[in-house]
């Protein structure tokens, strides 16, 4: 037996089909006009890609300035605009819609049996808005940005900062639409879209994953945006909702906030957990362990992930009861995830394993997302709390877990759907370097974070005291380790569009229904309905699949 | 080592120097939140290990190589148990320990000396209670426990203090306390945690920390002349507020003395512990903070007084247990003509008269 499962088609005599989704019809204006979920997919491909690298490049500047004590690259103002900004575009423009917009709306039509997303037209309206709201968002930062951070905590927001605080807000604002859209686009799908035969307990767990993050898009963007709103309100015309000098309650914005903000979180999180599945159980031959409890974990981190937001705020005079209320379910949130840890460990016993890219990218995930639940806890006692927020300890706590997380799962997801969207291949070797080198840099960057916080380093520093340089140092110096991991599959991707080998339909021998047809697939998906006959991650199944095809063409 | 570049090797050794994995433990609650911290981080570690065992263990047996072919398993409850079981026992253990130390942190004893610090764009502004101000840093005794009373003149700023691993936010409009008791005599860092416009970052200063005598004598040292009471005096008296808050049976508003953590009926039915809060929002808002059966006429001061006043002032009627002061100021501005019957000449009187004075202002 070979120590990979790629299964390649015979290069010398395979082509990509003439007829699929990409070239079915040409010409900028089909593209700017699709309805199908695969064309918008690739839309969202190349739009959220554009705004990584420009959240990537802010964050270069960052480790810059921070590789010295004083604040001597850039004046503080410059600084606080582009943590601002950087905070900014990497979750409204890239971590919110990173998974759901691209691989879920991709494969989620597909994984199910449908020909397209319930609501197509809706689907490409949150394109729109999602670019609408992007270039707003680039024009604020580049007529003199904002300097709130991303939290825009009142009243720095509404009365003391002369930035582009309105602008930003209305582009955050059309950028909730925009999730929305796509989460009520999911639910839909999911429920009425199913082809026959697939039953809930059928689909595949990223399904159940975007589930749940698409309840908590619906039901939580509109605090936002609503937050949002006042915010604008109160800067413009000072209705005073926040301003204690009108009766107003400073505090009430971060309840609004984070009532948000926090299930954003899991927003981010649960699609990539989704990408994992698929990635872990297709290399390791065998279904998810407990796919009941990781389906159920995931529904209850959406519901759970409601009723924990006044944690960001254990230090800002809330009541010491509601602290303990807040702290307790903290700690029940905790729980799904480390089962999920679990299962996924346990997914591999007695499994068949092989290290292609996407399996590595997912044992990165594992690692590192363990350390940042786990740091998580820290923030989630409220003991503790005290010391550590607001310090670079919670800086590496949501690096861990959005970077660390969040982006190696897409990154993971990327790799193993790439065939499947291209009809081609990757480059084997050296993406597996770039993973590795991600993995690494990454640790490099941000470890040295956590004890920098333990030490009391606060963030969003542009100076601090000179006894914190060495770790900076080492923080700085993985930055530069883990761009060249970022940019390392940019441009072997982009050769891969032409050069790569001929991927085939299925070659990863993978059983969800999107591998059972054309890669790159056609328009409609599917020649004819798929019915679903059998559970998902049924191995069995496709070996029997395998064996009537050999019979029916020997 | 000629082969080692210069740089590098500089930075070795500032690395192996300064080597330190957390703050220096400098106050009573410090070790406890460590004990709390390094349990977590064992567990952690313990956490972390189990998986990275697991996943490495699991990719060297089920290798392709070794295990072509998979066995499929469904999943197994009991193990889903042990694994949803065993994490929430631990959660749980740490979110109880963690909140006995929380309310530790944030409830102050009852013995522990006050200081008010004004947090503001971009300083810490201290007020102690025998008048000395300082700004960005904060002296205090060792072995004494000592509680801040903190409030922000602009935005949302938070007062930390790592060796004293204590941190609490300063919020504009309301008064947050925390308390510490520091151990260990030496200079610590104090830094704005909470992000708070252009100058954050130099929003920083030093917690100073000296033993009783010292602290003594930097009281004396650092001394302005008038305690903080005494300042809410000369106040009082200036903003004429004695005009209403007096004994007279006609008086317009309710008598201030004793009033300091007495339960109050207000107007609107609410019963309330007149405590700093409900001081400072009685000058600041009074038409919401009426005591019952005097009619709304008080003025707000919102944007008269600045924080520091406002402190003075609650510090002022804390320490009031008597109206024979009151009355001074009162009879003072009675006896002038009626045209300059207004604050300020009283002002200027009133804290001078009656050094001797009973029914004193402490301090």
């Amino acid at each position: 037996m070979s120590t990979t499962i790629i299964s390649l088609p015979d290069q010398s005599t395979a082509r990509v089909p003439k007829v699929n989704y990409l070239t079915k019809e040409n010409g900028l204006l089909s593209w700017l006009l699709t309805g199908d979920h695969k064309r918008i997919a690739m839309l969202y491909l190349i739009s959220i890609s554009f705004f990584f690298f420009i959240g990537g490049a802010l964050a270069g500047l960052i480790r810059l300035e921070l590789l010295t004590p004083q604040s001597d690259l850039m004046a503080t103002d410059t600084y606080n605009k582009v943590f601002s900004m950087h905070g900014i575009i990497m979750i409204f423009f890239f971590l919110v819609p990173s998974v759901p917009a691209t691989l879920g709306n991709f494969f989620i039509p597909m994984m199910l049996g449908a020909k397209d997303l319930a609501l197509p037209k809706v689907n490409l309206l949150s394109w729109y808005l999602y670019v609408a709201a992007g270039i707003l968002a680039l024009y604020a930062m580049s007529t003199g940005g904002v300097d709130t951070g991303w939290t825009f905590t009142t009243p720095l927001s509404t009365h003391y900062v002369n930035t582009n605080v309105i602008t930003t807000g209305l582009a955050i604002f059309i950028a909730g639409f925009s999730s929305i859209f796509t989460g009520l686009n999911f639910i839909v799908t999911i429920h009425k879209m199913r082809a026959p035969g697939m039953t809930w307990f059928r689909m595949p767990l990223f399904v159940w994953a975007h589930y749940a993050a698409s309840i908590l898009m619906v039901l939580g963007t509109p605090v936002l945006a609503i937050a949002l709103v006042l915010v604008v309100l109160e800067r413009t015309v000072g209705i005073g909702v926040f301003d204690p000098a009108k009766g107003g309650d400073p505090l009430l914005f971060q309840h609004l906030f984070w009532f948000y903000s926090h299930p954003a979180v899991y927003i981010m999180i649960l699609p990539g957990m989704g990408v994992i599945n698929e990635v872990i159980s297709t290399f390791s031959r065998k279904r998810v362990f407990g796919y009941t409890a990781v389906a159920f974990s995931s529904v209850a981190i959406a519901v759970f992930g409601f009723f924990v937001w006044a944690h960001h705020m254990f230090i800002m005079g809330v009541s010491n009861y509601a602290v303990l209320v807040f702290s307790l379910l903290t700690m029940l949130v905790a729980v799904p995830s480390a089962i999920k840890i679990f299962n996924w460990a346990f997914t591999l016993y007695k499994g068949s394993i092989t290290f292609e890219t996407p399996m590595l990218y997912s044992f990165g995930f594992m690692g590192l997302f363990t350390i940042g639940g786990l740091t998580g806890v820290f923030l989630g006692t409220s003991g503790t709390d005290i010391h550590l927020t607001e310090t670079y300890f919670i800086v590496a706590h949501f690096h861990f877990v959005m970077v660390g997380g969040m982006l190696m799962a897409f990154l993971a997801g990327l790799h193993f759907w790439w065939p499947k969207m291209t009809g081609r291949m990757y480059p084997e070797k050296i993406s597996q370097l770039a993973a590795v080198v991600t993995f690494i840099g990454f640790n490099f960057t941000f470890f040295p974070q956590f004890v920098l916080g333990t030490l009391g380093m606060p963030r969003r520093y542009a100076s601090y005291p000179p006894e914190f340089q060495i770790l900076n140092v080492f923080s700085t110096a993985g930055a530069t380790i883990l761009g060249v991991g970022y940019l390392l599959p940019v441009l072997y991707l982009t050769w891969s569009l032409k050069y790569g080998e001929i991927a085939g339909n299925n070659p990863w021998q993978a059983t969800g229904l999107e591998w059972q047809t054309q890669s790159p697939p056609l328009t409609e998906n599917f020649i004819e309905t798929p019915i679903m006959d059998h559970e998902a991650y049924d191995y069995e199944w496709l070996e029997r699949q395998k064996e009537k095809e050999v019979a029916s063409v020997g | 080592m000629p082969h080692i570049s210069p740089v590098i090797w500089q930075f070795l050794v500032k690395w192996m120097t300064n080597f330190a994995l957390f703050p220096p433990e400098a106050s009573r609650i410090a070790p406890q939140m460590d004990a709390l911290y390094f349990f977590m981080v064992l567990v952690s570690l313990i956490g972390l290990t189990i998986v990275i065992l697991l996943v490495t263990s699991f990719s060297i047996l089920y290798s392709r190589k070794r295990h072509p072919v998979a066995v499929q398993i469904e999943g197994s409850t009991l193990l889903e148990a042990t694994w949803t079981i065993i994490p929430l026992g631990l959660f749980l253990v740490m979110f109880v320990w963690g909140a006995l130390l929380y309310f530790r942190i944030y409830t102050p004893p009852a013995n522990a000396m006050n200081i008010y610090v004004v947090g503001k764009q971009w300083m810490w502004k201290a007020e102690h209670p025998g008048g000395q101000h300082e700004i960005n840093s904060l002296h205090v005794p060792s072995g004494r426990a000592v509680q801040l009373t903190l409030i922000s003149q602009d935005v949302f700023h938070s007062f930390s203090i790592p060796a004293f691993r204590v941190k609490r936010e300063a919020i504009p409009g309301r008064y947050t306390t925390v308390w510490f008791e520091a151990t260990t005599p030496g200079t610590y860092h104090l830094f704005c945690t909470q992000y708070c416009g252009t100058d954050h970052s130099h929003m920083i200063g030093d917690v100073v920390v000296l033993t009783p005598e010292d602290y003594q004598k930097w009281l004396a040292g650092s001394t302005s002349g008038a305690s903080l009471a005494q300042n809410g005096e000369r106040l009082f008296a200036s903003l004429s507020c004695a005009a209403c808050h007096n004994t007279r049976p006609d008086a317009r508003g309710p008598s201030l003395a004793n009033v300091y953590g007495s339960r109050l009926r207000l107007s609107s039915g609410q019963s309330i512990i007149a405590d700093d809060a409900y001081l400072r929002d009685a000058i600041l808002n009074p038409s919401q903070h009426i005591t019952q059966g005097f009619a709304p006429i008080m003025p707000t001061y919102q944007g008269q007084i600045s924080e520091e006043g406002v402190i003075a002032l609650v510090e002022y009627i804390k320490n009031l247990n008597s109206d024979y002061r009151v009355q001074q100021t009162t009879t003072t501005t009675d006896l002038l003509p009626e045209s300059e019957g207004k604050a300020a000449p009283a002002g200027q009187n009133a804290p001078g008269k009656n050094p001797a004075g009973q029914g004193m202002v402490k301090q």
